[in-house]
Order: C-alpha cells, then sequence, then structure tokens
C-alpha cells in the first residue's frame, strides 16, 4: 500500500517535472523583470551590503580576518533560507488563482519558491568568490565539502516552507509573524559580529542552532580552508530532515483543505 | 468494476463551512475557541452521488444555478477532494475549465504556450512538437512574441482554447467553452470538439443549455441542490429536467 502510494507521487512528479523548471524560471524572470542590470543584482546586492558592513564593523571587530569573507559567506547562507522560506510560504496564497481551477500539485510551488533561491545563491557566489580572489583568501579542496551543508540547507528551508505555508493558508497572520522571527534569527546568529561576543551563558544560542550550525559549516569550507566538524552537520542534518518530515506530514495531511480557506 | 469504465464516482458528498466571517486571524481564533464560539455552519453542495461513465460515454450535467454541477466537476477534476466518497479515474483527463487561468500577463504569448502547457502537465518537448499547430490555430499571428496584458480578451481565449485542446485526452471534460472568440473561431473550435469527441473519447459536459446536451450527449445527468435526480439515456433526463423547471415556471407564475 505504502509503495504503491510512494510510486503514483513519483508518476505524478514526472508527469509535472516540466511544470518545476518552468516555475523556478518564472520566479527568475519575474524577479529581474524591466530592470537594467538584471540578474547583476543578485550580485550587487550582497556586495553593496559588504561593502557597507565591512566599512562600518570591520575597525569594530579588528579581531576577524578577510572581514568580507567572514560576512558574507555567512549572509548568503542565511539569505537563502530566509527567502526561500519566505516565497515557499506565501506562494500557495499567491498561486490559488491557478490550483483553485486546475488540478496541479501543490508542492511544487513551495519547492519553487525554494529552488529559485538556490539559482540566486548559487550566482551570488560568484561574488564571493571573487572577493575571495582579491582578498587572497586560499582557494582550498574544502569548497566543494561546501556541497553537503548548503545540500542540507536546502532540505531545512524546503521543509521549514512546507511547515509556514501550511500554517499561512489558515492563519495570514503567520507571514507577519515569521518575518519578525527572521529577523530575530539574523540577530541572533554570529553573522556580522564575532562568535565570542556572546557570553558565555548565552552561548547556547548558537550550539543549539540548526541554522547557524550550517553557517558554520559553510565558514569552515570558504574562510578556514577546513573540515566542518561532525557536530555541525550531523545536528543541522538531523534538523533539515525533521523539518522536511514534519512539513510534509503537515502539507499532505492538510493540502486538500487548502481551498477551503483561501 | 468493469475494465470499460473511466469515471467511477461512489457515495460523494461535499461540504463546505459557511461561518460568516472568516476567521483566518490566529488571535481571534484562541480567543473564539476559548470561549467556544467557533461555529461552523456546514452546507452540503453535494449529497450521496454515486454514477459510473463507461468509456466512450458521452455524459452532460444539467440543472440549475447552484445544483452542484460545478462542484462535481472540480472534483472529477482533482481540484478538490469531496468530504465523504471516492473518485476513481481511469485515463488521462483533460479539464477544459476556467480556460486560460494558467496563463501569465507578463509571459508572451510564447513563453505562455509553454508555461500554460506545463500547468496542464505536458512537458516542453510536447509543447515543442504541438507549437506551430497551436500557433496557427489561435490565429494570433505577430502577436505571438506580445506579452499576453497587451492581448485583447478574444486572442486571450483563443489562445487557451488552442492549447488547452492541443492534446488528445482519453476524457474531456467541458464546462461551456464553446463561445470563444469570433463566429469564425466559434466555427473552427466546434469543428475541433467534435473531432476530439468523435470515436472512444469520452465526455463530460456540463451545460444550462439543454438543446446543446440533447445535441452533444448521449447519456445525462440531472442534479438539484446537490442531489442525483435522475441519470440514464439523454433524452429520458433532459425531458424530466424541462418538465421539472416549466412546473417551477408556473408555480412562479400562479403566485
Amino acid at each position: 500500500m505504502v509503495s504503491l502510494g510512494f510510486n503514483r507521487i513519483m508518476d505524478n512528479f514526472s508527469k509535472y517535472r516540466s511544470l518545476l523548471s518552468e516555475l523556478v524560471r518564472r520566479d527568475i524572470k519575474i524577479k529581474y523583470r524591466r530592470s537594467v542590470l538584471g540578474v547583476l543584482w543578485s550580485l550587487l546586492d550582497p556586495l553593496l551590503n559588504m561593502i557597507v558592513l565591512t566599512i562600518v564593523f570591520s575597525t569594530l571587530f579588528h579581531r576577524i580576518d578577510n572581514y568580507p569573507i567572514y560576512y558574507l559567506s555567512a549572509m548568503l547562507a542565511y539569505t537563502l533560507f530566509r527567502s526561500g522560506s519566505t516565497q515557499a510560504m506565501r506562494s500557495i496564497i499567491s498561486s490559488s488563482g491557478i490550483w483553485k481551477v486546475v488540478y496541479v500539485p501543490k508542492y511544487l510551488y513551495v519547492l519553487s519558491g525554494v529552488l529559485s533561491n538556490f539559482v540566486t545563491y548559487v550566482i551570488s557566489l560568484v561574488i564571493l568568490f571573487a572577493i575571495m580572489f582579491v582578498l587572497q583568501v586560499k582557494f582550498t579542496v574544502f569548497i566543494l565539502f561546501a556541497s553537503l551543508p548548503i545540500l542540507i540547507l536546502i532540505v531545512m528551508t524546503i521543509g521549514v516552507g512546507l511547515i509556514m505555508a501550511t500554517l499561512n493558508v489558515f492563519f495570514r497572520d503567520i507571514e507577519h509573524l515569521y518575518g519578525v522571527f527572521c529577523t530575530l534569527l539574523m540577530y541572533a546568529m554570529p553573522i556580522f559580529y564575532p562568535e565570542d561576543i556572546l557570553p558565555a551563558s548565552f552561548r547556547f544560542i548558537q550550539v543549539y542552532n540548526p541554522v547557524y550550525q550550517v553557517i558554520k559549516a559553510l565558514r569552515d569550507c570558504f574562510l578556514y580552508g577546513q573540515l566542518y566538524s561532525y557536530y555541525s552537520i550531523l545536528y543541522s542534518a538531523f534538523f533539515a530532515v525533521l523539518f522536511l518530515a514534519i512539513g510534509l506530514f503537515m502539507f499532505y495531511k492538510l493540502q486538500d483543505k487548502f481551498i477551503l480557506y483561501v | 468494476m468493469s475494465d470499460d469504465v473511466v469515471i467511477s464516482v461512489k457515495d460523494v458528498s461535499m461540504e463546505f463551512n459557511l461561518s460568516q466571517e472568516k476567521t483566518d486571524n490566529l488571535k481571534e481564533y484562541v480567543i473564539k475557541a476559548l470561549k467556544r464560539e467557533l461555529r461552523f455552519q456546514s452546507f452540503w453542495a453535494l449529497e450521496d452521488i454515486s454514477f459510473e461513465i463507461k468509456k466512450g460515454d458521452k455524459v452532460g450535467v444539467v440543472g440549475l444555478n447552484g445544483a452542484g454541477k460545478s462542484t462535481l466537476l472540480k472534483i472529477i477534476s482533482g481540484v478538490m477532494k469531496p468530504t465523504i466518497g471516492t473518485v476513481d479515474i481511469h485515463g488521462n483527463i483533460a479539464p477544459l475549465l476556467a480556460l486560460g487561468a494558467g496563463f501569465d500577463p507578463n509571459y508572451t504569448g510564447h513563453e505562455n504556450i509553454f508555461f500554460y502547457g506545463a500547468i496542464l502537465g505536458h512537458t516542453r518537448e510536447f509543447m515543442e512538437s504541438k507549437y506551430d499547430e497551436i500557433v496557427e490555430f489561435s490565429e494570433v499571428g505577430d502577436f505571438i512574441d506580445v506579452p499576453l496584458k497587451n492581448y485583447s480578451s478574444g486572442m486571450r481565449s483563443r489562445l487557451a482554447f488552442s492549447i488547452a485542446t492541443a492534446v488528445n485526452p482519453e476524457i474531456l471534460i467541458l464546462d461551456e467553452i464553446l463561445s470563444v472568440g469570433d463566429v469564425s473561431f466559434q466555427e473552427k473550435s466546434k469543428k475541433r470538439m467534435n473531432s476530439m469527441t468523435e470515436g472512444d473519447a469520452t465526455l463530460l459536459f456540463v451545460s444550462h443549455s439543454v438543446a446543446m446536451v440533447r445535441n452533444m450527449c448521449d447519456k445525462a445527468i440531472w442534479l438539484h441542490e446537490g442531489h442525483l435526480m435522475a441519470q440514464g439515456e439523454v433524452n429520458d433526463v433532459c425531458n424530466q429536467y424541462v418538465d421539472f423547471v416549466q412546473n417551477k415556471l408556473k408555480l412562479f407564475k400562479d403566485e
């Protein structure tokens, strides 16, 4: 019975595979429509932020070597998580005009929200590498190892996106609440300040934060040129799978009711 | 169940919640739940509907406004899940409902052909193979490279019709869409509809026009306020339905 259901889901997925790629393509096209610089904004946005923050903070936190890389390696990952899950959260409601009249697998909208942000992330890695080159940060083999934490981050973002999208159908407050939560999350993590700025009694915010553990692993790969700790990977992977499981469970349990609430 | 049943609807009921104020606000929800004020006014749009459609059947669905026709079609096309009961579909289904709902106004006609095709579950390669045929049939000409928001409504619906009917589906669901475009395009679309429903394709057709149902279908289903009143041979059912409507009109006049 279970395998039968699984086969049906896979059949359905392969039928609508092209819809997923069309949706991702459209997300990216729409983002840069009517902008002169187009996709360059994916590079300029983090670059400009980085310049401002480097000017402001690199003197304050002069203990941090290569501050621009320290900031960018974390901020790009955080942006992937935040924009991906936020877009996924809104995707079900914003696409209601379609799935209310034509049958389409609704989770594709959640998935495409995350994947289009992943494409932006990959593009913006160009700026990270360019600045690593300028600052003469060593390119090590560990950059290739970054694919594992990135994968974990994507799974985590999809999981959180599914949970938030489901909740958002029933309670529109979630959208605002989640925005506030994400901002708090950003300030709670050492993205633009050094880790040891927090007193030891508050260190648990970093240690038990799955998003930060991914960021830490990515920093190890890009900035420090070393292998991440097992703890970072296992802890964040555990939460990524957990969020995905909860998200899938909620979404599949409640998706037939979406149409009655949107 | 015999092999040639393509649509089987069993004991289907559909409930809607018509609470006066929708509680989609977390704070309100919690307060109302605590006060036990979460009232649900339920409304059954369909009650205990069962029927089977065999391969090659042309079935018309008739009924007054609010009879549950659209709800039934939405359930059969998979947009809604029934509250109770099951629907089994064998074969690929092409619902020609709400044509062009998947269009993106910022996309050009060209981009929309692939986008709308993907929404209907077709691959890019498949749409490429049908591309020329779609463009030609839709008669949009040079406008194919213009964003859809600059289309006239007629061009829009012609393009939508051409994309949706580019396939040869086994099951076709129609909701009075034959009045697309101008007179000459209507002729063309009628021709295409006829060629699609010829042979062993199954047709499910919803219409207010009894004449059209008699013309296109060989069987019919009559729904009234969520109940299945009659099903069977098209003229039988249509006669009953017409009698019912005329009686109702008479009562109305007498009052």
